[in-house]
């Protein structure tokens, strides 16, 4: 809307009455038009109505849906390769219901939340501490940055060395690989507290406990809640490879067996099942802030 | 109108004596505040007005224990400053409210931190929020008030902790000339209900005399005192008293002041 003179196409309602009008025949203001749907959706960060994004995010699904239809149904590419929709959910349907499914689907489900858990419980009072007492940062900063760059993957063979092939190899991975990113994104999350509002704090009669407890921690709750989200997103990446690598069970294992057996619906399957995983964590911790931070919006 | 700025009794409340502060960054050191000296008696509005960057803001962190001299002393009802206390309660120029508590539970957060039984706080609570025109807001969230409507809640904030002195750090530096009007307004009208003694920083002259009843003038970088001024202006006082030809002629002598300040500078 506050676009409105400034950025509307030719077509847009108000154009022509900020035009300089002549002196002799002023014409009477033109009643103002309702803005069109194009017009509205091609204005930089105009808001567009809840149907319009529903519409817009279906809309893209058909079209990738189409595509894939097409491309099976219409015998464009050879179904080894390219399993059709229905070939997919047909064999979701036959591992269910003969219960293959389970094994693998609980294996990854534990060793990500286990490793996730494991990570998070150690990491956010940690990155509390780094970003509030300048010692602790100096203490462990250098360290972390390190290990941080280095690719987890170039880890496997040692943990599998040490740990062996089982389930705590592939937790050891996901704590390895999420654990230091969560560290800073923490600390860095606490350090954007406003030092003035820990001062406010320190006026008002707070302890340096108080103002732990009842400022930073506050403060920074949303952002932790969104290093949790985000992280966990990598640490599905870091299960999936982990159980490519090495493993005896697990979606990841699931795809690997499927495709020596040219079982490309399973490895479609066990993609589709991760991503619906991935989308209910998601929620989870969307939810989580929405009902514990609502504050910060 | 029989009530002079000095119905004030004999020791300072606050003093400030020879304190000296220098910014130590690398191998770099600016020195902030030289020598400076300066007593606010018991419920007494000091007012400091000063350039930009000449050291006020430093003085009222130093007063309010946030920060460390590196000479001289500031003494509070008797004690050495080392540190933050709630006898010393600031309202900063930044928004500085915290925005997951409510606006009562914002105003509420000292008097729950010394652990005040519930009802009393509540009755506190109440009398600020009348006091600063925000009794319908009590529940909402300080992102969803004006900068105006939040700064008049860190100034309940404050008060309803009861402090020794009010440190007040140019509280409406970022709002427009009407808002900042009315706050003025509403801080007289607050002031004449509770008599707080105030420090208050500001480089607007006309805020400085409509609110004081002394002002001080501190010379630009490095910061010191350069004169106090008797504000002889009757309380209560409105904002059309800027008008007064007494006003004038004090914010003439503020401006002079300034002005030599300014051109030394250059
Ligand atoms: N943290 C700091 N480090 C170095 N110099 C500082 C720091 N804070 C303030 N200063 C300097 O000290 C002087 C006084 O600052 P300040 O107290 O904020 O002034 P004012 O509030 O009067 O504008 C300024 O010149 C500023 O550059
Ligand atoms: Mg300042």
């Amino acid at each position: 809307m506050r676009f409105d003179k400034t950025f509307a196409p030719a077509d847009g309602g108000s154009g022509a009455t900020t035009l300089p009008r002549a002196a002799a025949a002023p014409t009477p203001p033109r009643p103002k038009r309702r803005r069109g749907f194009v017009d509205v959706a091609l204005t930089p960060r105009a808001a567009i109505s809840p149907r319009a994004t529903l519409i817009a995010g279906l809309v893209v699904w058909a079209i990738v849906l189409g595509i894939w239809s097409a491309l099976t149904y219409g015998g464009v590419m050879p179904d080894i390769f390219l399993p059709s929709p229905s070939a997919v959910i047909e064999r979701g349907i036959s591992m269910v219901s003969d219960g293959t499914i389970w094994p693998n689907m609980w294996s990854s489900i534990e060793v990500i939340l286990l490793g996730f858990a494991i990570s998070s419980v150690v990491a956010v009072p940690l990155g509390l501490l780094m970003g509030t007492f300048r010692i602790v940062q100096a203490a462990l900063e250098p360290m972390v940055n390190f290990i941080r760059y280095l690719p987890v993957t170039a880890f496997v063979p040692l943990f599998i060395l040490w740990i062996g092939l089982g389930l705590s190899q592939r937790v050891a991975i996901i704590i390895f690989g999420t654990f230091f990113q969560q560290l800073v994104m923490i600390m860095d999350g606490v350090r954007a507290v406003p030092d003035d509002m820990l001062n406010a704090s320190y006026t008002l009669g707070s302890s340096r406990r108080d103002v732990l407890t009842h400022v930073i921690l506050p403060a920074a709750k949303p952002g932790i809640i969104d290093t949790l989200r985000i992280t966990m997103g990598w640490a599905w990446t870091y299960l999936v490879v982990a159980e490519l690598v090495a493993a005896d069970s697990g979606l990841g294992y699931m795809s690997m067996q499927a495709m020596r057996g040219f079982q490309v619906d399973k490895i479609f399957l066990a993609i589709g099942i991760i991503g619906i995983l991935g989308l209910i964590t998601d929620s989870f911790f969307r939810l989580l802030r929405a009902k514990t931070a609502g504050w910060a919006a | 109108m029989e009530t002079p700025m000095t119905q004030t009794s004999g020791a300072p409340l606050l003093e400030a004596r020879s304190v000296e502060l220098r910014y130590n960054s690398g191998n770099s050191s600016v020195l902030a505040l030289d020598r400076v000296s300066l007593e606010v008696r018991e419920k007494e509005f000091a007012v400091i007005v000063g350039p930009s960057g000449c050291g006020k803001s430093s003085l009222l962190y130093l007063a309010a224990g946030l920060l460390e001299s590196t000479g001289g002393e500031i003494i509070v009802g008797g004690d050495h400053v080392d540190g933050p206390g709630r006898d010393r309660g600031m309202v900063f120029q930044a928004y500085t409210l915290f925005p997951w508590l409510t606006v009562a539970e914002n105003i509420e957060f000292g008097l729950k931190r010394r652990r005040m039984p519930a009802a009393e706080r509540k009755e506190i609570v109440n009398y600020y929020l009348n006091e600063v025109g925000l009794a319908q807001f009590g529940g909402h969230y300080p992102k969803q008030l004006s900068g105006g409507m939040k700064q008049r809640v860190a100034i309940a904030r404050a008060l309803a902790n009861d402090p020794k002195v009010l440190l007040m750090d140019e509280p409406f530096g970022a709002l427009d000339s009407q808002t900042r009007a009315t706050m003025q307004k509403l801080l007289l009208r607050v002031w004449d209900h509770s008599h707080k003694t105030v420090l208050f920083v500001t480089h607007d002259i006309d805020e400085a005399i409509i609110l004081g009843d002394r002002v001080h003038v501190m010379t630009a970088r490095p910061g010191r005192m350069k004169a106090t001024v008797d504000i002889d202006i009757p309380r209560p006082r409105s904002l059309d008293m800027m008008l007064d030809p007494d006003f004038i002629a004090i914010k003439r002598q503020i401006l002079g002041l300034l002005h030599d300040e300014i051109d030394e500078d250059h």
